[in-house]
Protein backbone atom coordinates (compact mmCIF):
# COMPACT_ATOMS: atom_id res chain seq x y z
CA UNK A 1 0.00 0.00 0.00
CA UNK A 2 0.85 3.01 -0.65
CA UNK A 3 0.58 6.55 0.76
CA UNK A 4 -1.24 8.01 -2.23
CA UNK A 5 -3.99 5.23 -2.23
CA UNK A 6 -4.48 6.36 2.05
CA UNK A 7 -4.74 10.04 1.13
CA UNK A 8 -7.11 9.31 -1.68
CA UNK A 9 -9.14 6.78 0.85
CA UNK A 10 -8.84 9.60 3.47
CA UNK A 11 -9.99 12.01 0.78
CA UNK A 12 -13.74 10.44 0.47
CA UNK A 13 -14.60 10.95 4.43
CA UNK A 14 -16.55 13.80 4.68
CA UNK A 15 -16.44 16.44 7.55
CA UNK A 16 -18.72 14.96 10.05
CA UNK A 17 -20.46 18.67 10.78
CA UNK A 18 -20.24 20.01 7.36
CA UNK A 19 -20.53 16.99 4.72
CA UNK A 20 -20.16 19.07 1.88
CA UNK A 21 -16.26 19.13 2.46
CA UNK A 22 -14.02 15.98 3.05
CA UNK A 23 -10.92 16.15 5.86
CA UNK A 24 -8.37 16.42 3.23
CA UNK A 25 -10.56 19.70 1.51
CA UNK A 26 -10.17 20.94 5.44
CA UNK A 27 -6.18 20.02 5.91
CA UNK A 28 -6.67 18.64 9.17
CA UNK A 29 -4.48 15.56 7.65
CA UNK A 30 -0.93 16.40 8.30
CA UNK A 31 1.26 13.38 7.66
CA UNK A 32 0.41 9.79 6.43
CA UNK A 33 3.06 6.90 6.67
CA UNK A 34 3.23 3.54 5.62
CA UNK A 35 5.39 1.19 7.31
CA UNK A 36 4.58 -2.51 5.92
CA UNK A 37 1.13 -3.14 7.38
CA UNK A 38 0.68 0.18 9.53
CA UNK A 39 -0.47 3.16 8.30
CA UNK A 40 0.18 6.40 10.76
CA UNK A 41 -2.14 9.12 10.35
CA UNK A 42 -1.25 12.42 12.38
CA UNK A 43 -4.36 14.85 12.18
CA UNK A 44 -5.09 18.38 13.52
CA UNK A 45 -8.33 19.34 15.35
CA UNK A 46 -9.97 22.47 14.19
CA UNK A 47 -11.29 24.37 17.22
CA UNK A 48 -9.97 22.34 20.45
CA UNK A 49 -13.81 22.00 21.72
CA UNK A 50 -15.43 20.26 17.79
CA UNK A 51 -17.34 17.11 18.33
CA UNK A 52 -15.92 16.44 14.94
CA UNK A 53 -12.80 15.46 16.28
CA UNK A 54 -13.61 11.77 17.69
CA UNK A 55 -15.57 11.13 14.73
CA UNK A 56 -13.38 12.03 12.12
CA UNK A 57 -10.40 10.33 14.06
CA UNK A 58 -12.58 7.12 14.20
CA UNK A 59 -13.80 7.17 10.51
CA UNK A 60 -10.00 7.20 9.39
CA UNK A 61 -9.23 4.44 11.35
CA UNK A 62 -12.48 2.41 9.79
CA UNK A 63 -11.28 3.62 6.53
CA UNK A 64 -7.73 2.35 6.78
CA UNK A 65 -8.65 -0.73 8.11
CA UNK A 66 -10.82 -1.71 4.90
CA UNK A 67 -8.14 -1.06 2.97
CA UNK A 68 -6.18 -3.99 5.21
CA UNK A 69 -4.16 -2.32 7.13
CA UNK A 70 -3.18 -1.28 10.94
CA UNK A 71 -4.54 2.02 11.31
CA UNK A 72 -2.75 4.45 14.06
CA UNK A 73 -4.39 7.56 13.97
CA UNK A 74 -2.23 10.37 16.30
CA UNK A 75 -4.06 13.61 17.00
CA UNK A 76 -1.84 16.09 17.40
CA UNK A 77 -1.87 19.27 19.48
CA UNK A 78 0.14 21.83 18.34
CA UNK A 79 -0.79 25.09 16.48
CA UNK A 80 0.01 23.74 12.81
CA UNK A 81 -3.40 24.23 11.98
CA UNK A 82 -5.61 27.45 10.52
CA UNK A 83 -8.15 28.17 8.36
CA UNK A 84 -5.59 28.89 5.70
CA UNK A 85 -4.93 24.79 5.53
CA UNK A 86 -8.59 24.15 3.89
CA UNK A 87 -7.71 23.94 0.21
CA UNK A 88 -8.89 26.11 -2.58
CA UNK A 89 -11.63 23.22 -3.87
CA UNK A 90 -12.66 23.01 -0.37
CA UNK A 91 -12.96 26.43 -0.16
CA UNK A 92 -15.53 26.41 -3.01
CA UNK A 93 -17.35 23.21 -1.74
CA UNK A 94 -18.09 25.67 1.59
CA UNK A 95 -19.38 28.17 -0.84
CA UNK A 96 -21.39 26.20 -2.74
CA UNK A 97 -22.82 24.99 -0.08
CA UNK A 98 -23.77 28.28 1.47
CA UNK A 99 -21.09 28.46 4.10
CA UNK A 100 -18.81 31.50 3.61
CA UNK A 101 -15.40 30.36 3.47
CA UNK A 102 -12.63 32.41 6.06
CA UNK A 103 -11.05 35.44 5.15
CA UNK A 104 -7.34 34.13 4.39
CA UNK A 105 -5.32 35.21 7.44
CA UNK A 106 -3.16 37.26 4.89
CA UNK A 107 -6.36 39.78 5.05
CA UNK A 108 -6.08 40.14 8.56
CA UNK A 109 -2.14 41.26 8.10
CA UNK A 110 -3.07 43.95 5.42
CA UNK A 111 -6.05 45.10 7.14
CA UNK A 112 -4.07 45.02 10.92
CA UNK A 113 -1.19 47.06 9.95
CA UNK A 114 0.76 49.81 12.21
CA UNK A 115 -1.86 52.29 11.27
CA UNK A 116 -5.11 50.10 12.45
CA UNK A 117 -3.58 48.32 15.47
CA UNK A 118 -6.16 45.54 17.01
CA UNK A 119 -7.32 47.16 20.67
CA UNK A 120 -6.80 44.34 22.70
CA UNK A 121 -8.01 43.84 26.30
CA UNK A 122 -7.05 46.81 28.63
CA UNK A 123 -2.71 46.82 28.29
CA UNK A 124 -2.83 47.89 24.56
CA UNK A 125 -0.64 44.68 23.08
CA UNK A 126 -1.91 42.95 20.32
CA UNK A 127 -0.91 39.16 19.97
CA UNK A 128 0.05 37.39 16.84
CA UNK A 129 -2.77 35.49 16.51
CA UNK A 130 -5.14 38.47 16.86
CA UNK A 131 -3.19 40.48 14.54
CA UNK A 132 -4.14 38.05 11.51
CA UNK A 133 -7.72 37.70 12.72
CA UNK A 134 -10.04 40.17 11.64
CA UNK A 135 -11.03 42.73 14.35
CA UNK A 136 -14.79 43.52 14.83
CA UNK A 137 -14.67 46.58 13.16
CA UNK A 138 -13.71 44.56 9.95
CA UNK A 139 -16.26 41.33 10.84
CA UNK A 140 -18.82 44.12 11.39
CA UNK A 141 -17.83 45.75 7.74
CA UNK A 142 -18.87 45.17 4.21
CA UNK A 143 -15.57 43.05 3.89
CA UNK A 144 -17.55 39.37 3.88
CA UNK A 145 -19.14 38.12 0.46
CA UNK A 146 -22.75 36.58 0.49
CA UNK A 147 -22.52 32.70 -0.67
CA UNK A 148 -25.93 33.12 -2.08
CA UNK A 149 -25.98 36.35 -4.40
CA UNK A 150 -21.76 37.53 -4.02
CA UNK A 151 -22.77 40.81 -2.59
CA UNK A 152 -20.52 42.54 0.21
CA UNK A 153 -23.36 44.30 1.31
CA UNK A 154 -23.43 42.16 4.36
CA UNK A 155 -23.70 42.70 8.09
CA UNK A 156 -21.88 40.79 11.32
CA UNK A 157 -24.88 39.20 13.55
CA UNK A 158 -23.14 37.16 15.91
CA UNK A 159 -19.56 36.38 16.34
CA UNK A 160 -20.90 33.26 17.20
CA UNK A 161 -22.88 30.45 15.56
CA UNK A 162 -24.11 26.88 16.01
CA UNK A 163 -20.84 25.04 16.11
CA UNK A 164 -17.38 26.63 16.85
CA UNK A 165 -16.02 27.11 13.73
CA UNK A 166 -18.97 29.11 12.18
CA UNK A 167 -20.32 33.62 12.85
CA UNK A 168 -23.88 34.57 11.35
CA UNK A 169 -23.96 37.40 8.98
CA UNK A 170 -26.99 38.43 6.80
CA UNK A 171 -26.89 40.22 3.57
CA UNK A 172 -28.94 42.89 2.89
CA UNK A 173 -28.80 42.08 -0.61
CA UNK A 174 -30.96 39.09 -1.07
CA UNK A 175 -31.81 39.00 2.75
CA UNK A 176 -30.51 35.78 3.41
CA UNK A 177 -28.74 35.29 6.72
CA UNK A 178 -25.78 32.94 6.47
CA UNK A 179 -22.52 31.55 8.12
CA UNK A 180 -19.43 32.84 7.60
CA UNK A 181 -16.40 30.40 8.64
CA UNK A 182 -14.59 31.80 11.21
CA UNK A 183 -10.66 32.59 10.52
CA UNK A 184 -8.35 31.62 13.11
CA UNK B 1 3.72 16.46 41.27
CA UNK B 2 6.06 18.30 39.20
CA UNK B 3 5.79 21.93 38.33
CA UNK B 4 4.81 21.63 34.89
CA UNK B 5 1.48 19.07 35.46
CA UNK B 6 0.67 21.78 38.08
CA UNK B 7 0.33 24.51 35.72
CA UNK B 8 -1.30 22.86 32.93
CA UNK B 9 -3.94 22.00 35.73
CA UNK B 10 -4.30 25.14 37.14
CA UNK B 11 -5.24 26.35 33.47
CA UNK B 12 -7.07 23.54 32.47
CA UNK B 13 -8.76 23.44 35.85
CA UNK B 14 -9.74 27.61 35.20
CA UNK B 15 -11.18 26.61 31.97
CA UNK B 16 -13.63 23.82 32.88
CA UNK B 17 -14.91 25.52 35.18
CA UNK B 18 -15.54 28.60 33.74
CA UNK B 19 -16.99 26.63 30.67
CA UNK B 20 -19.13 24.91 32.67
CA UNK B 21 -20.09 28.23 34.76
CA UNK B 22 -21.01 30.06 31.15
CA UNK B 23 -22.75 27.10 29.99
CA UNK B 24 -25.58 28.09 32.79
CA UNK B 25 -26.51 30.56 30.38
CA UNK B 26 -27.47 27.87 27.62
CA UNK B 27 -31.08 28.61 27.16
CA UNK B 28 -31.91 31.29 29.39
CA UNK B 29 -29.74 34.30 28.51
CA UNK B 30 -31.05 37.55 28.09
CA UNK B 31 -31.44 37.19 24.37
CA UNK B 32 -30.97 34.65 21.83
CA UNK B 33 -27.61 35.47 20.16
CA UNK B 34 -25.98 35.78 23.91
CA UNK B 35 -27.29 32.57 24.54
CA UNK B 36 -25.36 31.12 21.19
CA UNK B 37 -22.50 33.68 22.46
CA UNK B 38 -22.43 31.71 25.82
CA UNK B 39 -22.95 28.25 24.69
CA UNK B 40 -20.04 28.45 22.03
CA UNK B 41 -17.52 30.20 24.68
CA UNK B 42 -18.34 27.17 26.79
CA UNK B 43 -17.69 24.38 24.65
CA UNK B 44 -14.28 26.26 23.53
CA UNK B 45 -13.22 26.65 26.96
CA UNK B 46 -14.41 23.19 27.69
CA UNK B 47 -12.57 22.30 24.70
CA UNK B 48 -9.33 23.73 25.83
CA UNK B 49 -9.85 22.34 29.41
CA UNK B 50 -9.70 18.70 27.75
CA UNK B 51 -6.42 19.40 25.75
CA UNK B 52 -4.86 21.06 28.54
CA UNK B 53 -5.58 17.49 30.61
CA UNK B 54 -4.61 15.23 28.02
CA UNK B 55 -1.10 17.21 28.35
CA UNK B 56 -1.32 16.89 31.75
CA UNK B 57 -2.77 13.18 31.78
CA UNK B 58 0.53 12.12 29.87
CA UNK B 59 3.17 13.44 32.27
CA UNK B 60 0.71 12.10 35.47
CA UNK B 61 -0.03 8.63 33.70
CA UNK B 62 -3.57 9.06 34.03
CA UNK B 63 -6.17 10.09 31.48
CA UNK B 64 -8.31 13.83 31.20
CA UNK B 65 -11.63 12.61 32.07
CA UNK B 66 -9.99 11.14 35.51
CA UNK B 67 -7.98 15.20 36.04
CA UNK B 68 -11.17 16.35 35.11
CA UNK B 69 -13.56 14.48 36.96
CA UNK B 70 -12.33 11.89 39.63
CA UNK B 71 -10.57 14.90 41.48
CA UNK B 72 -11.67 16.00 45.21
CA UNK B 73 -12.84 19.35 45.03
CA UNK B 74 -10.03 20.66 47.33
CA UNK B 75 -7.29 19.29 44.63
CA UNK B 76 -8.54 21.63 42.36
CA UNK B 77 -6.37 24.73 41.17
CA UNK B 78 -8.99 27.19 39.42
CA UNK B 79 -8.71 30.69 40.65
CA UNK B 80 -12.12 31.85 42.88
CA UNK B 81 -13.18 34.15 40.17
CA UNK B 82 -14.26 30.91 37.68
CA UNK B 83 -15.85 29.18 40.43
CA UNK B 84 -18.96 31.33 41.66
CA UNK B 85 -22.53 31.19 40.21
CA UNK B 86 -23.48 34.28 38.88
CA UNK B 87 -26.78 34.77 37.98
CA UNK B 88 -26.67 38.67 37.07
CA UNK B 89 -25.69 39.82 33.96
CA UNK B 90 -23.16 42.41 34.56
CA UNK B 91 -21.34 39.91 36.88
CA UNK B 92 -20.99 37.68 34.22
CA UNK B 93 -20.12 39.72 31.63
CA UNK B 94 -17.93 41.58 34.31
CA UNK B 95 -15.98 38.15 34.78
CA UNK B 96 -15.82 37.01 30.68
CA UNK B 97 -13.81 40.83 30.85
CA UNK B 98 -11.51 40.17 33.55
CA UNK B 99 -11.26 36.40 32.75
CA UNK B 100 -9.55 37.40 29.31
CA UNK B 101 -7.94 39.88 30.02
CA UNK B 102 -5.68 37.68 32.53
CA UNK B 103 -5.82 34.81 30.00
CA UNK B 104 -4.80 36.94 27.27
CA UNK B 105 -1.54 37.47 29.84
CA UNK B 106 -0.68 34.24 30.34
CA UNK B 107 -1.08 32.84 27.09
CA UNK B 108 1.17 35.25 26.00
CA UNK B 109 3.92 33.94 28.36
CA UNK B 110 2.81 30.45 27.51
CA UNK B 111 3.38 30.97 23.89
CA UNK B 112 7.30 31.90 24.36
CA UNK B 113 7.72 29.25 26.22
CA UNK B 114 11.04 27.14 25.56
CA UNK B 115 8.80 24.20 26.13
CA UNK B 116 7.60 23.69 22.90
CA UNK B 117 4.50 21.67 23.35
CA UNK B 118 3.09 24.06 26.26
CA UNK B 119 3.71 26.71 23.70
CA UNK B 120 1.89 24.92 20.18
CA UNK B 121 -1.13 24.24 22.23
CA UNK B 122 -0.99 27.50 23.89
CA UNK B 123 -0.79 29.21 20.11
CA UNK B 124 -3.40 26.97 19.75
CA UNK B 125 -6.01 28.02 21.69
CA UNK B 126 -5.00 31.48 21.34
CA UNK B 127 -6.36 31.58 18.05
CA UNK B 128 -10.24 30.93 19.61
CA UNK B 129 -9.69 33.15 22.18
CA UNK B 130 -9.20 36.02 20.04
CA UNK B 131 -12.84 35.89 19.52
CA UNK B 132 -13.51 34.98 23.20
CA UNK B 133 -11.58 38.65 23.91
CA UNK B 134 -13.28 40.59 20.75
CA UNK B 135 -16.91 39.31 22.73
CA UNK B 136 -15.74 40.60 25.94
CA UNK B 137 -14.28 44.03 24.64
CA UNK B 138 -17.72 44.65 22.50
CA UNK B 139 -19.98 44.07 25.78
CA UNK B 140 -17.34 46.59 28.03
CA UNK B 141 -17.61 49.22 25.22
CA UNK B 142 -21.34 48.91 25.81
CA UNK B 143 -21.21 49.18 29.79
CA UNK B 144 -18.31 50.87 30.80
CA UNK B 145 -20.08 53.67 32.23
CA UNK B 146 -22.83 51.38 33.52
CA UNK B 147 -23.04 51.96 37.59
CA UNK B 148 -24.16 48.09 38.31
CA UNK B 149 -21.40 47.40 35.29
CA UNK B 150 -18.42 48.88 37.12
CA UNK B 151 -19.69 47.57 40.88
CA UNK B 152 -19.36 44.13 39.50
CA UNK B 153 -15.88 44.78 38.15
CA UNK B 154 -14.88 46.22 41.16
CA UNK B 155 -16.38 43.16 43.39
CA UNK B 156 -14.47 40.80 40.93
CA UNK B 157 -11.60 42.23 40.16
CA UNK B 158 -9.72 40.83 43.56
CA UNK B 159 -10.64 37.34 43.06
CA UNK B 160 -8.45 37.13 39.57
CA UNK B 161 -5.93 34.53 40.09
CA UNK B 162 -6.78 33.80 43.99
CA UNK B 163 -6.13 30.47 44.21
CA UNK B 164 -5.54 29.57 48.03
CA UNK B 165 -8.50 28.26 48.85
CA UNK B 166 -12.25 27.53 46.93
CA UNK B 167 -15.42 28.76 47.57
CA UNK B 168 -18.46 26.48 48.43
CA UNK B 169 -19.71 27.16 45.18
CA UNK B 170 -17.17 25.06 43.64
CA UNK B 171 -18.48 21.93 46.06
CA UNK B 172 -21.82 22.60 44.68
CA UNK B 173 -20.07 23.07 40.74
CA UNK B 174 -18.43 19.63 41.11
CA UNK B 175 -21.60 17.54 42.83
CA UNK B 176 -23.63 18.80 39.31
CA UNK B 177 -20.70 18.43 37.18
CA UNK B 178 -19.82 14.91 38.27
CA UNK B 179 -23.00 13.52 39.54
CA UNK B 180 -24.10 11.11 36.25
CA UNK B 181 -19.71 9.94 36.55
CA UNK B 182 -20.37 9.06 39.35
CA UNK B 183 -23.51 7.49 39.25
CA UNK B 184 -21.54 4.54 36.47
CA UNK B 185 -19.28 2.03 37.42
CA UNK B 186 -15.84 2.85 37.39
CA UNK B 187 -14.07 2.51 34.28
CA UNK B 188 -17.22 3.61 32.18
CA UNK B 189 -16.36 5.25 29.29
CA UNK B 190 -18.64 7.82 27.25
Amino acid sequence: MTAEQVWAALAEIPDPEIPVISVVDLGVVREVRVEDERVHVEFTPTFLGCPALEVMRDQMAARITELGAEPQVEVVLDDSWSTDRITAEGREKLRAAGLAPPAPRSAGRRFNGPADEPRALSDGSASAASAETPTLVQLQSNGFRCPYCGSRDTGLENIFGPTPCRSLRYCRACRQPFEQFKTI
Amino acid sequence: MQERAQLLLEIADDELILGWRDSEWTGIAPFLEEDVAFSSIAQNEIGHARALYELAARELETTADELAFDRAPEEYRCARLVELRLPSWEHTIARHFLYEEADALRLEELKASDDAELAGLAAKIDREEVYHRMHAQMWFDRLENEPRFVAALDELRPLVGVRNGHTPELTELWEEMTMVRRSQPAGTTW
